[in-house]
């Protein structure tokens, strides 16, 4: 009988709940040092997250020889660090519980909600002291501030959605590798071509499921010049039910129905598109340089196989990480977990020098096109050290580094995971139904959307 | 452990004689340890001092969540700041989301669904396995083995099962000339697809819970009913579902529950998809609490769906009373 041991589904909600509230019965407990953080002899301790898995045994040694390099020459802070980042899972029950750390990794979708709920501290007065702070891209910068322009946290990662396709499967559909697509016509040839290699191979695979389909529409509108949330008048309303929204839903839906270079299989998140791509069935699909690392390792490819480009059209979805801070967190802490972030993240070109020479040893990729944290000379000059220490080949990237900076990289809409959810209804009706009505689909979803970004001031 | 005695003066005030009609009135703390109750206390002190571990337990990981989720629903709340009280605005909020009416609607499906299929089920299976004569033992555990299986790795390989190109299901439908079918990207399939998933792997419990109310229905009744020249079907439906009506009726009302609750499936499936049509009751919950981080909407939402499952509750409890 379905449903008759009842124990598992009541378990994940039951167990989170009590998760939650138990930790809220102590969520006056804490470390047990003075309020500021600092011991009798001055030294401040910071918890930090960020820290990689034993799994990752490479990442996680050069990680604790940071931590020591760190400690060694700021002999007043000491680092206890955590692994993970930042898990909407568990992270209102850490905060409640007195257990989130002083200084935590976020996503970019994060800083405007955190912001919004006072679950982050306010770094403004502490931020203008942090060495390279005025040469971060104010873009970025832009994510972790309020309407007011308070500060609350730092960019350490960013990434704008190109394309990222195979280059053996190019080859052998009988396209140049060197040259991949640059407008939606040419990706929808393309996809047509890869796909007509049979074996199961898909041309062309996107997201549609868990919020991911929405984010990736999102990407689609910008790069035909829409926007999914627009301010008129003062207040925020959905902006997708327009000419780009209709033109991007129809690319989709040719794709998928009329030259069948999707694949029959749809719902898909990006743990299976980059199992397609990992296994050589995948020729293209939207993302971010940071996905070619994950699919090398995790698949045991080679770099040489994969190639990147730009996102065609006008505009595409930037986003990234950073790191924020404990709304419990005292200043010196503050103070110190800048430190931190700017040390490990923010590096200084020099500190950048000796960090891609360890990267080299160890085999980390050196050479991907992003993150870019920072505008003007300092780029230029980590690009350059980037460059004399790659170990990645650069040539595939060349179709991105030459034509990204023609797209206009715009940020997550207010809101974002809420209108992800409706969008992603969208997408998966587009990808699942033959017969879909694109312009009900749009207009039925901007009238959800619309009560979304009514509570956003 | 020693068992202090009461002392003399609580015995003095409480009396032994039982309560007197006329005279000064009683303490309220005599009233409390009447004899009855002291003596009950006196003799069974260990008994209680292990019962207490369980109910502190139970106070504290079951009934305070409960409470404590129940008011979360009236405040609003970050964690970093004190709660603030809201009254009804996150049921308000909910009835505005135009996919609370949805996840309803969907999760009532599932479960008509799932009694379709889900209920059916084992009680047929339970019924050929007693019936058979060899290999029953054999047969019980195959029908007990996908319980076993974390409910992950269940939904994963129903996953390839359903996949739409070289999937299990579609493979056979080939072999039969039927057309290939979009088991979880079709509206309208995606939620039987869901519910098969669910009886496939919960319907081992069930099916021994049959197995063990079949195997105490008395022989004489299906003598008596052979006797009487009853056909197989006339001795189902005579002897076998009148005597295990009981029973049926607990696992309705236990799966209706429990299938009002389905979260794994939806989750790992089909997040909802496609076009919401598989957004149950818990997975906007999750979304709610874990994905927007509102945790009074989602404490708002859980006490609805207390609230209509407290009431299966009741007809549950009353029925195993009367039949107690």
């Amino acid at each position: 009988m379905v449903g008759m041991p009842g124990i598992s589904r009541r378990q994940v909600l039951g167990s989170a709940t009590a998760v939650a509230l138990s930790l809220a019965l102590t969520a006056c407990g804490g470390s047990g040092s003075s309020p500021s953080g600092k011991d009798e002899n001055g030294v401040v301790t910071i918890s930090v997250n960020g820290m990689p898995a034993k799994t990752q045994a490479l990442d996680r040694q050069n990680f604790m020889e940071d931590v020591k390099a760190f400690e060694k020459g700021h002999p007043k802070i000491r680092i206890d660090a955590r692994e993970g980042q930042m898990d909407p899972k568990t992270f209102a029950a850490k905060l409640a519980g007195g257990q989130l750390e002083d200084v935590y990794y976020v996503y970019f979708t994060d800083p405007a909600g955190l912001i919004q709920r006072r679950q982050a501290a306010d770094i403004s007065e502490y931020v203008a002291d942090v060495p390279f702070h005025k040469d971060i891209d104010p873009a970025l910068m832009k994510v972790f501030k309020d309407g007011e322009g308070k500060t609350y946290g730092l960019p350490t990662g960013n990434y704008s959605l190109g394309l990222l396709y195979n280059r053996s499967l190019f080859a052998k559909a009988g396209l140049d590798p060197d040259k991949p697509p640059a407008t939606w016509e040419e990706v929808r040839t393309a996809a047509k071509k890869i796909s007509s290699l049979g074996d199961g191979t898909v041309g062309y695979a996107d997201y549609s499921k868990n919020n991911q389909g929405g984010w990736h529409l999102t990407s689609w509108i910008y790069s035909m010049g829409g926007d999914v949330a627009a301010r008129q008048d003062g207040r925020w309303r959905a902006a997708f039910d327009s000419e780009a929204g209709r033109k991007a839903l129809q690319a989709l839906h040719d794709m998928r129905w009329t030259d069948r270079s999707m694949g029959t299989r749809q719902l898909l998140e990006i743990a299976d598109v980059q199992k397609m791509m990992g296994s050589g069935k995948l020729g293209m699909y939207m993302a971010g340089p940071d996905n070619i690392p994950t699919i090398v390792k995790q698949f045991e490819r080679e770099y040489e196989e994969y190639g990147l480009t730009a996102l065609p059209g006008t505009a595409t979805l930037g986003g990234g990480d950073g790191f924020m801070f404990n709304p419990k967190a005292s200043p010196e802490k503050i103070k110190a977990g800048l430190q931190w972030v700017q040390w490990k993240y923010l590096r200084s070109p020099e500190r950048e020098a000796v960090d891609s020479e360890r990267a080299k040893k160890s085999g980390v990729p050196i050479g991907l096109p992003q993150p870019r944290l920072f505008a003007g000379d300092t780029q230029a000059e980590i690009d350059r050290i980037h460059g004399r220490y790659a170990n990645t080949p650069v040539e595939n990237y060349q179709p991105f580094i030459e034509r990204n900076a023609q797209v206009e990289t715009k940020v997550e809409p207010p809101n974002a995971q809420q209108l992800y959810t409706i969008l992603d209804g969208v997408m998966q009706s587009v990808l699942t139904k033959e017969d879909a009505d694109l312009d009900a689909l749009l207009a039925e979803a901007a009238k959800k959307a619309d009560t979304v970004l009514a509570s956003v001031k | 452990m020693s068992v202090q005695p009461l002392s003399d003066a609580a015995e003095k005030t409480a009396g032994d004689d039982g309560p007197r009609r006329s005279g000064p009135r009683p303490r309220r703390g005599a009233a409390i340890l009447n004899p009855r109750i002291r003596r009950a206390v006196r003799e069974n002190l260990v008994a209680y001092l292990f019962l207490a571990a369980g109910v502190l337990c139970f106070a504290l990981f079951s009934w305070y969540p409960i409470v404590r989720g129940a008011l979360l629903g009236f405040q609003q709340v970050t964690f970093a700041e004190p709660a603030r009280w809201v009254g009804l605005d996150n049921f308000r909020r909910l009835f505005d989301d135009p996919l609370f009416l949805t996840a309803w609607q969907n999760t009532g499906y599932f479960t008509l669904l799932a009694l379709v299929f889900g209920f059916a089920a084992p009680f047929a299976t339970a019924v050929v396995l007693n019936e058979l004569r060899h290999g029953r033992s054999y047969l019980r555990m195959t029908v007990y083995l996908p319980v076993m299986l974390p409910p992950i790795v269940t939904m994963l390989l129903w996953r390839q099962f359903y996949d739409p190109g070289p999937g299990l299901f579609n493979s056979v439908l080939e072999v039969f000339r039927l057309p290939a079918q979009q088991w979880l990207e079709s509206e309208n399939l995606a939620m039987v697809s869901l519910v098969l998933v669910s009886t496939w792997a919960n319907m081992g419990t069930t099916t021994l819970i049959y197995l063990a109310a079949l195997g105490g229905i008395p022989g004489e009744l299906y003598e008596a009913a052979e006797l009487d020249g009853a056909s197989v079907r006339q001795r189902l439906w005579h002897v076998t579902i009148p005597q295990m009506r009981f029973i049926l009726m607990i696992t309705l009302l236990l799966q209706v529950i429990g299938t009002m609750q389905v979260f794994v499936e939806p989750f790992v499936l089909t997040g909802g998809g496609p076009d919401d049509a598989t957004v149950t009751v818990l997975l906007l919950l999750y979304r709610y609490a874990f994905v927007y981080n509102d945790f009074g909407l989602a404490s708002a939402m859980s006490t609805l769906l207390f609230v209509v499952l407290g009431l299966f509750s009741v007809v549950y409890l009353r029925l195993t009373r009367s039949k107690g």
